[in-house]
């Protein structure tokens, strides 16, 4: 459940975030596929080297959608619509990995906004991933 | 999926690079234990707010400012590092240096072992807020590798 003032929170970080969707969603990325090695076996058909066109962009993507959502909440399942059905009939990744992808986030975002990353923020985006990722499995079955 | 928690490597020797020994040795070494724990558990209490459970007798969790400026908190934090310094000096027998401490947290303490993850998790973010771009993805791996096999440790002898 997320407060007026969490929602206020999570759109202004990722407001901020938003001019360095690339940076920050390639080393999400790079961060899953080092630690996760098991999340790499769906981009065997992308060159996932660190600094690759294909990661910048697909993480560039990726976090880019995430701010999307992120400023208005309360119609993540409008605003993800055409995503969850991508996800659910054609990528068909394991939503387990929708985990291991927001945690690398959440230490991206870290690594990123060090002590700005306060608990609260830390609280309000992980609610918010959450929700995202629960949204985007929604068409699975 | 690749379940990061792999209890199945409990039965066998943890084989550990030499990079992710010298990182963790590296990463513990420059780490100040009095800052840190109390971050790491007060964060833990934030962000999961069902792992007060255990804390009832702590006093003002009321909320995050309450929570991170609690003397009772910061003084467990402190506590648990420290627990956390025996794996660090003994990589090679995580498994039998728990065990004793495995017990309590089970028959005494009655804390879920997923609990465990949900605090690694947050030591993880408060290491990563500190080191910047230092932590980077090989270091993220060898870190979340040695807290992966503490809390199997800690978690193995629930029954």
């Amino acid at each position: 459940m997320l407060s007026e003032k969490e929602k206020k929170l999570i759109a202004e970080i990722l407001e901020r975030l938003t001019p360095v969707a690339e940076d920050i969603g390639s080393d999400a990325l790079l961060r899953m596929f080092v630690t996760f090695p098991g999340s790499k076996t769906y981009f065997s058909h992308l060159d996932i080297s660190p600094r690759s066109a294909h990661l910048l962009s697909h993480g560039k993507k990726i976090v880019l959608a995430i701010a999307e959502g992120a400023k208005d909440i309360s119609q993540l399942t409008v605003t993800l619509a055409p995503l969850q059905t991508l996800h659910a009939y054609q990528l068909r990744i394991d939503p387990g990995n929708f985990k291991l992808f927001s945690h690398c986030m959440l230490v991206t975002l870290a690594c990123h906004m060090g002590d700005d990353f306060t608990p609260v923020a830390h609280a309000a985006i992980d609610k918010y991933l959450s929700a995202f990722a629960a949204v985007l499995a929604e068409k699975y079955r | 999926m690749q379940d990061s928690w792999n209890t199945s490597k409990v039965s066998k020797m943890v084989e550990w690079t030499d990079f992710e020994r010298a990182t963790i040795q590296d990463i513990f070494s420059k780490m100040n234990y009095e800052v840190v724990g109390p971050a790491a558990l007060s964060r833990c209490l934030v962000v999961y707010p069902w792992t007060q459970r255990y804390f009832g007798n702590f006093g003002n969790l009321y909320n995050a400012e309450a929570i991170i400026a609690n003397p009772m908190v910061a003084n467990h934090g402190k506590v648990v590092l420290h627990g956390l310094d025996r794996a660090v000096k003994n990589m090679d027998n995580i498994k039998e240096t728990y065990a004793e401490l495995s017990v309590l947290h089970s028959e005494k303490l009655h804390v879920d072992p997923d609990n465990f993850r949900l605090l690694a998790d947050c030591l993880t973010i408060v290491i990563s807020a500190q080191l910047g771009k230092a932590f980077t993805g090989d270091v993220q791996a060898a870190f979340q590798k040695f807290l992966a096999v503490v809390v199997t440790s800690l978690g193995r002898q629930y029954h």
